[in-house]
């Protein structure tokens, strides 16, 4: 198939003193939707954290291949530059930073770095207004500060509105589903659809199936204590929330 | 990976830009300060004898005066027999009479600082007043102006030409009596800025003044006097900046508005002077008095302030709100960064009915800096119906510095209404994350969340000057964030 976007090989990496990966690997390549689940504390919001350069966790093994470079040379910000989007569990509020202000300055960095010209607000807006439509935003959210006091479902919209804009090459959607009415998680889940592209990819972290009803991944994966414990197709997830995570965090440790 | 804390530690060594130092010959004073200074000034100026008396009694008076201790500032105690009270560069014959004739020293150093006095470089539509140490060196547009009736000139000038004028404001808003750097001031002002705008006109253009520390050991005692007749209006911009230097030098100016029926000043300072340096050596203790008088019915006074220099800035540019309906506001936005100190606010006193004061403050500390709002709101028995609404905000970077609020209210009418809101908040490390993740640089985040902050401020001031003061406030901040 195509060539790897992704490769963690046996990452470990914690918080302090505190290891909470232990010996991750996953390859993710361009076109796939990887769904990663598990339960509570079993290191699904670490590896997002660790993969995205946040301050506080260390890496202490294994290492992390991303379109062919070591993705750990990278600050957070180079590593975003390249095509790394987090769509966060917890959006952040910024007061008095326009939201518009805010994409335009992140998009022109990203296209900096690619040595293209950056986008003079008239031409951003042409772009902006087409991917608001993907997300059934309100236009005036937009002119809001970032992510200031936007309901929980507004900020969520606006984290893929975000994607949208800035087309990553791999999209990690940390939790996306959490705090979602039904509404929202379709058009939220519609608008990740419509981004899919042949040379981008998707890792979505979520711990109930519900939102892999909407979102279809290629492969599924089990994280538990640290490690992946179970991989499978879009039928483990199903499993899961049929059996719930019990069947396999007592059993042995299975790749399939 | 504490990246971020790395990539802003090693900003901050951002050097002030303005600390450079112009080689001119300069006609200045010996060190110390005594009558025969006094009268020494007053001759250099050729001023008439009321006005040489008026210097005299306010320093008699501020010999009976102590220097102030209220403030939350801490210095070495100043010692006023050191410092040179008049330092001016050297006219070669006389007066310039034109900018042609003006030291083409001075007009680079001008130049340096991105201020062209020289016409044909003008900024456009800004008049500007260069006071360079003591002295003014320039003013352009003076004759577009005048065909308006409008005088601007530096404050020597005006006394030479227009003493009536300025024998009855002078002193109107801050009598020599006021404040002890005030009274310095009255008794050593060396030059400043004067303005008059005649009734009904409106000033098609901003005016500003640029001042200029240039010398060592000498202090600069600028006096500007600015006054807007009935149905007037004028936007007036002030900019300082100072070389680099070792020692700390004092300014202490005074500032005078008056402002009469229906009339409304605006007045906006970009207040960079010399800062210090990284372990707080040198810069410049600000001590300075601003105050306008709301004389007539709607009349207006709005300041706006972004003070980023100065090792200790103290001052409370206020408004005194006399005439029925008059309306004071205040913006502020304060950076203290490193070892910087700063204790600054309004006053806002409601006189006359149905007036209001808007007061909105931004502080802003890094480093070691010591970031204060002080602020008076008193409504006397007369101010039927008077408002104010206040709002101050702080915002910390790093956990080495401080922001306090000190308000004070005093009201003596039961029909006013006066709001107080305050707040504090540090930028997080999950803010300035969130900015990374979305590709943007950590001085870039904190930039972007600072100005953010201070975006009430900044939609006050003049276009051209937020554009300056949103830089100012990068330079300033650059490295702040550990």
């Amino acid at each position: 198939m195509s060539k790897p976007i992704l490769e963690i090989k046996n990452l470990s990496a914690g918080v302090e003193d505190k290891q909470i990966l232990r010996g991750v690997s996953l390859t993710i390549n361009a076109g796939e939707i990887h769904a990663i689940m598990g339960p509570n504390g079993s290191g699904k919001s670490t590896l997002a954290a660790v993969l995205t350069g946040r301050d506080g966790y260390n890496v202490t093994g294994g290492e992390v291949i991303y379109q062919g470079k070591n993705l750990f040379d990278l600050a957070p910000e180079e590593r975003a530059r390249e095509g790394l989007f987090l769509a966060f569990q917890y959006p952040v509020e910024i007061p008095g930073v326009n939201s518009i202000y805010f994409l335009k300055a992140a998009l022109n960095e990203i296209r900096k770095s690619k040595g293209e010209p950056e986008l003079d607000a008239m031409e951003f807006l042409t772009v902006v207004k087409d991917k608001m439509k993907l997300l059934e935003l309100n236009e005036d959210l937009l002119r809001r500060s970032v992510n200031e006091g936007f309901s929980g479902g507004e900020k969520k919209r606006n984290e893929i509105f975000q994607m949208a804009v800035l087309e990553p090459k791999l999209a990690i959607l940390d939790e996306t589903d959490s705090g979602l009415d039904i509404d929202a998680l379709h058009i939220v889940a519609g608008g990740v659809n419509k981004l899919k592209r042949p040379d981008g990819a998707q890792l979505v972290i979520t711990h109930y199936q519900r939102l892999l009803n909407f979102i279809i991944p290629d492969f599924v994966h089990v994280l538990y204590d640290g490690r992946i414990v179970k991989s499978g197709d879009k039928q483990l997830a199903l499993e899961l929330e049929a059996k719930g995570y019990d069947w396999i965090t007592k059993g042995e440790t299975v790749n399939t | 990976m504490s990246t971020a804390t790395e990539t802003i530690e090693g900003l901050v060594k951002q050097e002030y830009k303005y600390g450079f130092y112009t080689n001119v010959e300069t006609d200045s004073a010996p060190p110390g300060l005594n009558e025969d200074i006094i009268r020494l000034i007053s001759a250099k100026k050729n001023e008439p004898e009321w006005l040489t008396d008026w210097r005299l009694k306010a320093f008699r008076h501020w010999q009976t005066m102590r220097e102030p201790t209220w403030a939350k500032v801490h210095h070495e105690k100043i010692n006023y027999q050191d410092i040179v009270y008049y330092s001016a560069p050297k006219k070669k014959g006389g007066e310039p009479g034109s900018l042609e004739e003006v030291d083409p020293k001075l007009l680079e150093t001008y130049e340096k600082l991105g201020i062209p006095l020289r016409e044909r470089e003008r900024l456009a539509g800004v008049a500007v007043d260069a006071v360079f140490d003591s002295v003014s060196v320039g003013t352009t547009f003076k004759k577009q102006l005048a065909e308006k009736g409008i005088i601007f000139c530096s404050f020597s000038d005006a006394v030479q030409e227009h003493p009536n004028l300025v024998r009855k404001y002078l002193g109107m808003v801050v009598p020599y009596t006021d404040n002890f750097f005030a009274t310095l001031n009255s008794a050593v002002f060396t030059d400043g800025s004067f303005c008059y705008i005649p009734k009904g006109v409106r000033c098609p253009m901003e005016l500003s003044t640029y001042f200029r520390i240039n010398a060592a050991k000498s202090g600069q005692f600028e006096r500007t006097l600015i006054i807007a007749d009935e149905g007037a209006f004028v936007s007036y911009l002030e900019g300082c900046t100072a070389p680099m230097r070792d020692e700390n030098q004092l300014h202490a100016a005074v500032v005078e508005l008056i402002v009469l029926d229906n009339a409304e000043i605006k007045y906006s300072t970009v207040q960079n002077w010399y800062p210090g340096d990284e372990n707080g050596k040198g810069g410049i203790y600000n001590f300075v008095t601003k105050r306008g008088l709301c004389r007539g019915r709607n009349s207006k006074i709005s300041w706006t302030q972004v003070e980023t220099g100065s090792a200790i800035t103290w001052k409370y540019p206020g408004c005194i709100l006399q005439g029925d309906n008059s309306a004071g506001e205040f913006y502020s936005v304060a950076v203290t960064n490193n070892y910087q100190q700063a204790d600054t606010g309004t006053k806002m006193i409601h006189i006359g009915k149905n007036t209001h004061s808007t007061i909105v403050s931004k502080g802003i500390a890094a480093g070691h800096g010591q970031n204060s709002y002080r602020g008076l709101v008193k409504v006397l028995k007369s101010a039927a119906n008077a408002r104010n609404f206040s709002q101050c905000d702080s915002l910390l970077i790093g956990n080495k510095c401080g922001a306090h609020t000190f308000p004070y209210i005093e009201v003596k009418n039961t029909s006013s209404r006066v709001e107080h809101e305050a707040s504090t908040s540090k930028i997080g490390e999950d803010q300035i994350f969130y900015c990374n993740q979305r590709g943007l640089s950590t001085q870039d985040a904190v930039n972007m969340i600072v100005n953010g902050f201070c975006k009430e401020v900044f939609k006050e001031l003049p276009m051209e000057f937020a554009v300056e003061a949103q830089k100012l406030l990068g330079v300033s901040l650059e490295g702040s964030v550990g």
